[in-house]
């Protein structure tokens, strides 16, 4: 049986606290006439540095000593880099290397 | 007509995370649904929370009965990466007028990197095709989740490695930004402190110090980037 006040109590905390990371740099720069030199700097090189970043979270649970070393998404990964840098089609790359991907996956050749 | 024009350009800059939003979308309702919640519970969390791996932690938070403390401190760990997000799309979203609010709240990972690397032509409306771009964002991920907790079970086939599409997106983005030579120190900076943070406090705690040390470097080494970006 499920616990409905405590699932709301659950659903209404995580709502809250995810919107006030979201608001947050906003609550405390937006209010501003100006927004200061070094946010608009990093408006401008952050993006790469967290794209980057996120790269990494999505492959953060690689095992490069067990289990099947990681080959399926050095594989897959590398086609995007090299599809990418080549067709510079963003659903084509994001196809292939997905479907590439699951092909490895669910065939376990690795 | 022009609308149109510019839901039909922003549906298009979409198409990659739709792929990923539905699946996954479908797969946290699936979940849901596993431990004994149906679609409507679905339908709320997708629409206020919207937190893609939260959502699946959240899912454990109810079957767990966890505190609402504990709830508070998992929440703030795992999404604290969206602070840094708003960060660098503060003038951009200053400008949004009556949708800015929802521009703010709907900033997930995957709309944060399809507005960063979308080039609006001439002509069209920047503003219109931002909002446009959030909404169609939110709306696959409230999709798939419904669609998950009613009518997972008839899913037959495999979909194992569908995740994969949200890591080729947020490549392929990269290999972009890469092209732009003042771009190529971030991209480096990001890249060096996810391995040193990943060696030292692992898979599930590198991200926000990761992302501390990356905006130090780069306002550190402004004139460094400020000298690369002139020869672009």
């Amino acid at each position: 049986m499920i616990n409905i006040s405590h699932s709301l109590a659950i659903i209404a905390v995580v709502a809250l606290c995810t919107a006030f990371l979201r608001y947050a740099p906003f609550l405390v720069f937006a209010g501003r006439k100006t927004v200061p030199a070094w946010i608009t700097y990093l408006g401008k090189f952050l993006p790469p540095a967290i794209m980057t970043t996120l790269v990494f979270y999505c492959l953060r649970n690689i095992e490069f000593l067990k289990g099947n070393f990681g080959v399926p998404e050095i594989i897959a990964t590398g086609l995007v880099i090299i599809l990418h840098s080549w067709k510079k089609n963003i659903l084509l790359t994001v196809a292939a290397g997905t479907i590439l991907y699951m092909v490895m996956v669910q065939s376990r050749i690795f | 007509m022009e609308s149109k024009k510019n839901l039909r350009f922003a549906f298009r800059q979409t198409i990659p995370v739709m792929l990923g939003y539905i699946f996954l979308g479908t797969a946290f309702g699936l979940m849901l649904n596993d431990a004994g919640y149906h679609f409507l519970w679905a339908l709320l969390i997708s629409v206020a929370v919207y937190a893609g791996s939260m959502q699946f932690v959240m899912v454990t938070l109810f079957t767990g009965g966890a505190s609402l403390i504990y709830t508070a401190l998992m929440t703030l760990f795992i999404n604290g990466r969206h602070i840094f997000y708003g960060l660098s799309l503060i003038e951009k979203f200053k400008q949004m007028g009556k949708s800015y609010p929802y521009m703010v709240f709907s900033l997930t990972d995957e709309t944060y990197s399809v507005l960063c690397r979308t080039k609006i032509p001439e002509g069209l409306n920047e503003k219109k095709i931002m909002f446009y771009i959030s909404l169609l964002n939110h709306s696959y991920w409230i999709l798939g989740s419904v669609l998950g907790a009613l009518a997972g079970q008839m899913i037959t086939f495999n979909t194992a490695g569908i995740e994969f599409s949200m890591t080729a997106l947020f490549t392929a983005i990269v290999v972009e930004q890469w092209q732009e030579k003042s771009n190529r120190i971030p991209v480096f900076i990001g890249g060096i402190s996810s391995i040193i943070f990943l060696a030292i406090l692992g898979p599930d705690r590198f991200i926000m110090p990761a992302l501390m040390l990356s905006v130090a470097a780069i306002l550190f080494m402004k004139k460094v980037i400020l000298r690369e970006g002139k020869y672009d």
